[in-house]
């Protein structure tokens, strides 16, 4: 089912994962927004699961479609128009080609993970949702892909099941099935969690969705950064996820359908661009993916995250994982030796996200005391608050990594931690 | 680490340890709110009896940062015996204190020890916590039901003063 041997660029990029490992100071030569001081500390930028930063190849993309290529789309028979178009398909190339989906028509540029999942909420799932009917989440989702599915559930009737979240911070599978019922009607699930960093085992839970003919929404948010997606290989039917977390810009992201269930969607936004031909009485839209994208796009924001993808295809996500792995095991361990640090989620598969709370320190004053160091994390509930709940603590701490990230950040981190002791007088 | 100490001075860091008239809801409570602040998630519920105008006692409950925990704990002490009218000076001086880049140069001098908490204003990102209880503490003598959030418009146009941008 991988067609990823068939693809220009993938095999390399696989075998080169095994070989070279990370360059990492010639990555970060490549990101400007790194070489700052913050409080008179270099920067040490920890916060990558809430937006990464931008890599020069972006950077350029995005302002190269501004100096040279800036016109609409789809729209006029000019010379930048017909640049434009070709640059933003070709982006949507890309990102299909990244996902392995089938065709280009299945991915649909949307504005992040977000827009996308309410995208299927409306489009997809409120037609056929009936009073009665259940939609499996899990314990771990961001509110992204929990509060469209309230809103749906209000409307219709539907109700939410969740299936639970185990101590070490993983879905508690064995309770998959029985949850799966007749009234299922869709699961959405995160592939990787933004607050515990857990990989979920999103083909295996398709696998056994589409056994009692559940369709799967898979948020990718988290995911696209730090593994090798391949939709087909997933078995999902829905993928979302937004460029700003994976070094592309903001304000774009994309959502995978597979071509049979876009094509029977309805479109969920009217506008221009998704019309085939209007009429006072009557318009008929186009096919997808342009029926859901009304309006005109954000072309530089897909351009430029196509830049990124084939950056990040380039640098190789095998080798960048194998450096985050290393990064993740480093910080576990220092965090460990750092006294009252509680770690929580402690998945055997995980991303390199690290969510902590401390003993004697609130999470607040812990961002603060570490940004006075140089160091970013991000403290509070990390739009999860269910899951905040689930552990019975109202916030935590969290480090997440990117490629860029070194060692000496994460001995950084460790150092921090101590001083957030000092300073508090604990 | 010089000007952490202006934030995180030993007063604060120990009224932080040991919070004063803490989970404590004092006999004759007639007058409750809750506060919290959905960013972050601290939540403190202020307890006071109020007779004949005068705060005879106050207490608090909840969880919250080193900041938001000290500025409750001290601004109970801060309450006991006060008329209402002085609370509500204090209030109106602390406000001006914590929010406004060109506070009232005589709002200092009507905390007194208070002060301390003010040194919050060089972290805009924490303007919020030190506010939390006073906000919270005014919806409770003025008898207003429900909540205080610190996300609600008044709140926001305060930290766009205090420095937001
Ligand atoms: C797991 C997960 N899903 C969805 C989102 C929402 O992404 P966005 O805000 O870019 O739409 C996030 C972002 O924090 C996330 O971490």
């Amino acid at each position: 089912m991988n067609a990823a041997g068939g693809q220009p660029g993938m095999t390399a990029v696989a075998t080169g994962a095994m070989t070279l490992p990370l360059d990492v100071e010639t990555i970060r030569a490549e990101f400007p927004v790194l070489r700052q001081e913050v409080n008179g500390q270099p920067l040490a930028y920890l916060d990558n699961a809430a937006t990464t930063q931008k890599p020069r190849a972006v950077i350029d993309a995005v302002s190269g479609f501004y100096e040279r290529d800036c016109a609409n789309v789809h729209r006029g028979v000019h010379a930048l128009s017909a640049r434009a178009t070709a640059a933003y398909e070709a982006a949507r190339g890309t990102v299909q080609r990244r996902l392995n989906a089938s065709r280009p028509e299945e991915i649909v540029f949307v504005r992040g993970a977000t827009e996308a999942i309410n995208l299927v909420a409306w489009s997809f799932l409120r037609p056929r949702l009936q009073d009665g009917d259940e939609i499996l989440l899990t314990g771990m989702e961001h509110h992204a892909n929990i509060v469209p599915w309230q809103l749906l559930c209000q409307q219709s009737g539907a109700r939410l099941r969740v299936l639970p979240v185990t101590d070490a911070g993983e879905l508690r599978l064995e309770a998959l099935d029985g949850l799966l019922g007749d009234r299922t009607r869709l699961v959405a699930v995160t592939h990787v969690s933004n607050a515990l960093g857990t990989i979920n085992p999103v083909a295996e839970i398709a696998a056994r969705a589409h056994a009692r003919g559940v369709p799967v929404l898979v948020d990718g948010a988290q995911a696209l950064p730090h593994v090798a997606v391949d939709v087909q290989a997933l078995g999902v039917d829905f993928y979302v996820f937004s460029g700003h977390k994976v070094y592309g810009p903001s304000g774009i992201g994309a959502l995978y359908g597979k071509h049979e269930h876009l094509q029977a969607m309805p479109p969920w936004q009217g506008g221009g661009e998704m019309i085939q031909s209007v009429t006072f009485d009557r318009t008929t839209f186009a096919a997808p993916p342009l029926r859901f994208e009304a309006g005109t796009p954000n072309m530089e924001g897909a351009i430029g995250l196509a830049a990124a993808l084939e950056w990040l295809a380039c640098v190789g996500i095998g080798r960048a994982a194998a450096h985050e792995r290393a990064l993740l095991d480093h910080a576990t361990r220092a965090l460990r030796e750092v006294p009252g640090v509680r770690i929580i989620g402690t998945a055997a598969e995980k991303a390199a996200i690290i969510s902590f709370t401390m003993e004697g320190a609130h999470p607040h004053d812990i961002g603060t005391i570490l940004d006075h160091e140089g160091i970013a994390v991000r403290t509070g509930h990390h739009c999860a608050q269910p899951l905040m709940r689930r552990f019975g603590v109202p916030a935590t701490a969290r480090a997440s990594f990117a490629l860029y990230n070194t060692h000496a950040e994460v001995e950084r981190l460790a150092e921090g931690l101590r001083q957030v002791r000092r300073v508090l007088g604990r | 680490m010089s000007d952490l100490r202006a934030l995180y001075e030993e007063v604060i860091l120990e009224h932080n340890r040991k919070p004063r008239n803490y989970m404590k809801r004092p006999e004759g409570a007639n007058r409750s709110a809750y506060g919290f602040n959905p960013i972050c998630g601290d939540e403190f519920t202020i307890h006071m009896a109020v007779e004949d105008g005068v705060v005879k006692d106050v207490g608090f409950e909840g969880a919250g940062c080193a900041i938001s925990t000290a500025s409750a704990s001290m601004m109970t002490q801060a309450l006991m015996g006060r008329t209402e009218a002085e609370a509500e000076a204090l209030f109106e001086a602390m406000r001006d204190l914590l929010t406004h880049d060109h506070p009232d140069p005589a709002a200092a001098g009507r905390v007194g020890k208070l002060q301390v908490l003010t040194g919050v204003r060089e972290f805009p990102m924490r303007v919020k916590c030190a506010t939390l209880a006073w906000h919270t503490m005014h919806a409770a003598l003025h008898g207003v039901d429900g909540t205080v959030n610190t996300e609600e418009p008044e709140e926001r146009h305060q930290c766009a003063i205090g420095g937001g941008h």
